[in-house]
């Protein structure tokens, strides 16, 4: 057993871990949030998406060993105070989801993507997508969400989830 | 949004508490008889409870065929394979552990010995190898027989194509594999969490496979991440798990890997079409026949039965004044065959469109002029084709004019022209699909389709549905609430929706087949206005008022006295001294039919045969539509389906029967980056079978798209000798037919 | 899908993750970025004893410039490879085939020195650093040694760093404004490349073409004859051996190799 000492959402965490624990896994089942979602064996769906010190990852293949002293933020940690994320907003407004089993990975990837290009258009938004994997919607209201909530963050910027400073 | 759904994964409940987890051991081979299985190396591994196989299961009965009067009877499936396995992937044993982690380390500790045998694949089986021994023959059955067919369908026509195509096998691949969790209470009763589309379907399955009575199973359904028709019911796995929580005396749990979903959920389509058509040169369509192979793997399922649909669908919308069909159904040692988002009317479709872009090709129309020329004319009466499909109405015609107007087909071929004159590498192709489809099928016309619903109305002024359809991703919570809200004047945020527990709705039909808005939502909208009546004559009592002399007012939601406002009672008051609630079965004639045509624009590089869609155009006609967004999210995920069996997904053996198709990264399930969006045109004819005026939406889009995007990729080549591609169209088989179609003197099949 | 137990060891430095190799030999595997290594392991293709965390190291990671090279750090991610401003400037072939890696998640985690390590010959990076004649510096108990690209990859998965050694650097020659071509031919966009090409100044490289990134010499060889672009790829599949799968059969790609060969010569970007 390894200790691993993070923050997930803004909070500290200590736990020790086999080193084979998925951070997926670490996620879901010792911090208890499940909104990340496990669809495939090959990194190649995307429903695990979360941010690692604010970029898009696959939480699937990253050991929670690995996000030892760094700081995750999952879909539960990207609303404040009550209020929606601008993206989960605009996911919502838009039908950007239907059986939403992808949805929790297809946010983080749409805040990921908006925090490196925050006026993107509608092809740089379906390839910067192109890690997530969706069955029902056919990618369309996905991509008008991700532009309304462009739109949207440009005229009220969204603070970057909070990242707090770790101490190891 | 905040937290996510809760999945069956998810499930946090007390009654799951100290659950063990359960990981199957599946065969490795396509074909082979089991020489033993030797788990003692299992049960030393850490954490391991457990370990069965089939001989433990023995006193459960096995799984019949389905249609099992006209698939072979002997065509059954054990839950755990005991003496022979059929396909890679096929249960075999199982080891149940503590802990989720240590099911993959037990699972390669299970010694199983197998004696290989011959694969049986493809469309013509032989009979050297049997896959059930005691049936003598690898055709489980048929649908219609090749007497019926006539010699001299054809005389008179001046053009006859025929042609033999494939609607290949795909993979539903929901996002959400499947699982389950199941426990057995004090009380004898088995309480299971499964994905599934439709709880009442999938407890009596559980009743029957386990052998327990009516009453003692209670299925929950959590969340669930996609369907797509194969999550009916129960599959052995599921029956599996209930049965380890019995025998263990503890809860039991289970999730699939993709790559067990890959291999051990059913597949979809597989169909081989044999097709002719013909008519006169100047494209008037006369006569066709389908000849339709089923491959439906290993153990006759749902996909044994999905041919009878096809050959109801046979003519589509068009007058084809002979026309005749007939299947056959084989199994194979491959993944079984179920249901897939259309389940066996793509099949129908995708043959007959390809049949009239063959058939406009070799008679040289416009292939937008062969539909109209051939298209039934409007009817608002229903009309009886000679498949015996009872069509409400209709207008295919005003369909294709509309999304022939809306794709703007005239510059489109304009532009194919003029690429064509240039000889640009980069080809354009222009692809039609007309279709017409059947939805909220019932067990025909003796036994129409029903759903019921219950409304009830609280004194704290919200309200309750309870519906017999099972939504996951369709939006009837929104949607149910929208109908009763319009009945009730109760605002839409307070009203909740419940589906999917057997124990609160202990009948239902569950979602699929497209049925849910039109018999479930007039399911919906008939218990509101059910439950009005009721309440209006406690309205009455209290208010000492004469019924007939009450309204009913929405916008408060209350009853008043006609002409004096004043005296009112609210409708949530009534529902103080007793229980204010309605249910009620709607019944509806018969399935409804939706209809439309799609219109993809493909663009095929030449020098590498690689097809980009740069446009998908549709008018999807489903009647009245209730909620726009709904519709548009159902038509925009049908279209990307169907788009990918055109031109991106198969399911692949190779000649020994091995699955090479066993994850995302093979089995290639479209990015946003492969489709563009997609324009949806407006049509509405309204049903006459029930009162929303709503036919069936959820596969009208994946049935249209299919063929759409295969005859534009054609199209694209069409002019270089192309005269057809099997789907998938992978660049590869593109450029192949491009190869073929130059060889001097090719007659390109 | 969850790997076999591993025991897990975050090294301190590289000359630390250099002795433990030595200390654990064939049990051990380096880990960095983890995006080629850890999907093995889950599938169980890989079940090394100890992992080796080199994924914190920043002694190993970033851009620099050195004389007429850039050096990269073996942990350098590469969205940060595509996104670095020298490397654009100066090697961009190489920013547009770190771009072109998987998708946007993998692209934060992967890292130059995970992805030549794992030979895929279908790949960006391995298919880059031949086609720009790169090298690559390895660290072993015996000191530091170069390698050049052209005699680093071995065959299927297989490179010239024996199992004590620690790849530290890539090196690629500066050439700014040195006009470049690079194809990616792909059933989706964040598929494996079915075939690549890549081509600067006088190299052309091939990815998914034989067991390892090949150069397309005879190609290159008529280049330097005179031949025009579209002549030269005509011989682009010269010297090859190609695989099956269901993608594509020999046949087509050796067409397809001609094809993006002769678009990459004329310095198309796909």
């Amino acid at each position: 057993m390894t200790r691993i000492e993070l923050t997930v959402n803004g909070e500290k965490q200590s736990d020790e871990v086999e080193p084979r624990l998925l951070l997926v896994h670490y996620l879901r089942e010792v911090c208890g949030l499940r909104a990340a979602n496990v669809g495939c064996d090959t990194t190649s769906c995307g429903a695990c998406t979360v941010l690692l010190d604010g970029q898009s990852v696959k939480s699937c293949t990253v050991l929670a060993v690995q996000a030892s002293g760094h700081h995750v933020v999952t879909a539960e940690g990207l609303s404040a105070d009550g209020e929606l994320h601008p993206v989960q907003a605009a996911f919502r407004q838009n039908h950007g989801l239907q059986c939403g089993f992808c949805t929790p990975g297809m946010v983080m990837a749409s805040v990921g993507l908006l925090a490196e290009n925050p006026h993107p258009t509608e092809e740089e938004v379906r390839v910067g997508l192109e890690g997530n994997l969706c069955r029902c919607t056919g990618y369309h209201n996905i991509v008008r969400a991700v532009l309304a909530a462009a739109e949207a963050q440009a005229e009220a910027p969204a603070g970057a989830p909070a990242e707090a400073e770790v101490t190891a | 949004m905040t937290t996510g759904g809760v999945y069956t994964e998810d499930v946090v409940d007390e009654r799951l508490a100290g659950a063990c987890h359960v990981f199957f051991v599946r065969s490795p081979l396509a074909h082979a008889r089991i020489t033993s299985i030797d788990v003692s190396g299992a049960l030393e591994a850490p954490g391991v409870i457990a370990a069965f196989t089939g001989a433990d299961l023995a006193d459960l009965p096995a799984i019949p065929p389905s249609a099992a009067g006209l698939m072979n009877v002997e065509m059954q499936q054990r839950l755990l394979a005991t003496d022979k396995v059929r396909y890679v992937g096929e249960p075999v044993a199982i080891v149940v552990t503590e802990d989720p982690y240590q099911g993959e380390d037990a699972l390669e500790l299970v010694a199983v010995d197998y004696e290989p045998l011959p694969a049986v694949l493809g469309f013509d089986p032989d009979d050297s190898s049997l896959l059930f021994e005691a049936a003598g023959t690898n055709v489980a059955g048929y649908w219609g027989d090749r007497s019926s067919l006539k010699d001299d369908l054809f005389d008179g026509c001046e053009v006859v194509v025929s042609h033999t195509i494939v609607n290949q096998r795909v993979a539903p691949a929901p996002m959400e594999s499947r699982a389950a969790a199941a426990v057995w209470g004090d009380d004898g009763r088995l309480t299971a969490w499964i994905p599934n589309q439709g709880a009442q379907g999938t407890r009596d399955n559980l009743i029957t496979r386990l052998g327990v009575q009516e009453g003692q199973v209670r299925v929950i359904t959590p969340d669930v991440g996609g369907a797509f028709g194969a999550k009916f019911g129960a599959d052995p796995e599921h029956v599996v798990i209930a049965w380890v929580a019995r025998e263990l005396g503890r809860p039991a749990r289970w999730t699939e890997t993709r790559y067990e979903n890959l291999i051990a959920m059913t597949h979809g389509r597989a169909q081989q079409h044999t097709i002719t058509i013909g008519g006169s040169r100047d494209g008037d369509v006369q006569a066709y026949r389908l000849e339709i192979v089923q491959d439906a793997g290993a153990y006759p399922k749902i996909g044994a039965v999905l041919p009878f649909l096809t050959i109801l669908m046979t003519t589509g919308p068009y007058d084809i004044p002979s026309a005749e069909a007939i299947a056959k159904v084989v199994v194979t040692s491959t993944t079984p065959i179920g249901a897939y988002r259309g389940a066996g009317r793509p099949e129908a479709t995708a043959a007959l469109e390809r049949a009239i872009d063959l058939f406009a090709t070799e008679a040289g129309v416009d292939p937008a002029e062969v539909r109209r020329k051939n298209l039934l004319p409007a009817f608002t009466e229903p009309h009886r084709t000679k498949f015996g499909a009872l069509y409400d109405t209709g207008d295919y015609v005003a369909g294709l004019d509309r999304a022939l107007e809306a794709a703007n087909y005239g510059e489109l071929r304009t532009e194919q022209a003029r690429r064509r004159a240039s000889g640009d590498a980069r080809q354009l192709g222009i692809g039609l699909a007309s279709y017409v489809e059947i939805t909220g099928m019932g067990d025909g016309e003796e036994s129409p389709p029903t759903e019921n619903a219950t409304v009830e109305v609280h004194p704290d002024g919200t309200a309750t549905i309870l519906t017999g359809t099972s939504p996951h991703g369709q939006g009837h919570a929104t949607a149910w609430a929208m109908l009763a809200s319009e009945e009730l004047g109760i605002p839409v945020e307070k009203i909740t929706l419940q589906w999917g527990d057997t124990d609160l709705i202990p009948e239902g039909g569950g979602t699929g087949g497209s049925r849910s808005l039109q018999q479930g939502g007039a399911a919906v909208q008939q218990a509101s206005k059910e439950l009005i009546e009721i309440a209006k004559e406690r309205a009455a009592a209290e208010l000492e008022a004469n019924p007939a002399d009450l309204l009913f007012d929405k916008a408060r939601s209350a009853f008043a006295v006609a002409g004096d406002p004043e005296a009112a009672v609210p409708l949530a008051k009534l529902a103080e001294d007793e229980r204010l609630l309605i249910r009620t079965v709607f019944t509806q004639p018969g399935a409804t039919f939706p209809f439309g045509t799609h219109i993809a624009v493909a663009e095929v590089d030449t020098e590498t045969g690689k097809a980009t869609l740069l446009r998908v155009v549709t008018v999807d006609d489903a009647g009245v539509v209730l909620n726009p967004l709904l519709a548009e999210g159902q038509r925009h995920g049908g279209i990307a389906q169907g788009a990918a069996q055109a031109f991106l997904e198969e399911v692949v053996y190779d000649p020994d029967g091995n699955p090479l198709t066993t994850s995302f990264a093979d089995y290639p399930l479209l990015s946003a980056t492969e489709v563009p969006s997609f324009e949806l045109a407006e049509s509405v004819t309204p049903t006459t079978y029930n009162p929303l005026g709503a036919k069936g939406i959820g596969e009208a889009g994946s049935i249209g798209a299919t063929p759409a995007v295969q005859n534009a990729i054609v199209d694209a080549v069409s002019h270089l000798g192309v005269k057809h591609i099997d789907m998938p169209a992978t660049s590869q088989r593109v450029w192949q037919a491009l190869q073929q179609a130059a060889q001097p003197g090719s007659e390109q099949k | 899908m969850i790997p076999a137990p591993f025991e897990y060891i975050a090294a301190d430095s590289a000359a630390h993750a250099v002795a433990l190799l030595a200390e654990h030999g064939d049990d051990a595997k380096l880990l960095a970025g983890g995006h080629s290594l850890l999907p093995m392991m889950k599938l169980r293709l890989a079940t090394p004893g100890v992992l080796i965390d080199i994924g914190g190291l920043s002694e190993l990671a970033g851009v620099a410039a050195d004389n007429g090279e850039l050096v990269i750090g073996a942990t350098t991610r590469h969205a940060d490879l595509a996104s670095s401003e020298l490397v654009r400037a100066e090697a961009p072939l190489l920013a547009y085939a770190a771009a072109q890696v998987g998708d946007p998640q993998i692209r934060h985690r992967g890292t130059i020195g995970g992805s030549l390590s794992h030979a895929d010959p279908a790949a960006d990076l391995p298919m880059a650093i031949v086609a720009l004649g790169g090298s690559v510096q390895i660290d072993g108990p015996g000191g530091s040694r170069l390698v050049s690209a052209d005699d680093f990859f071995h065959g299927f998965f297989e490179t010239a760093v024996q199992p004590d050694e620690l790849l530290t650097a890539v090196r690629v020659p500066r050439r700014p404004g040195v006009p470049w071509g690079y194809q990616k031919f792909v059933r989706r966009s964040n598929d494996w490349a079915i075939v690549g090409v890549a081509a600067v100044a006088d190299r052309i490289a091939l990815a998914n073409m034989g067991s390892t990134p090949l150069r397309a010499t005879a190609a290159e060889a008529a280049l330097a004859r005179g031949a025009s672009p579209a002549e030269a790829a005509e011989l682009a599949a010269e010297g090859t051996s190609p695989g099956e799968d269901m993608h594509a059969d020999r046949e087509y790609r050796r067409h397809l190799a001609r094809v993006l060969t002769r678009r990459a010569l004329e310095h198309e970007c796909g």
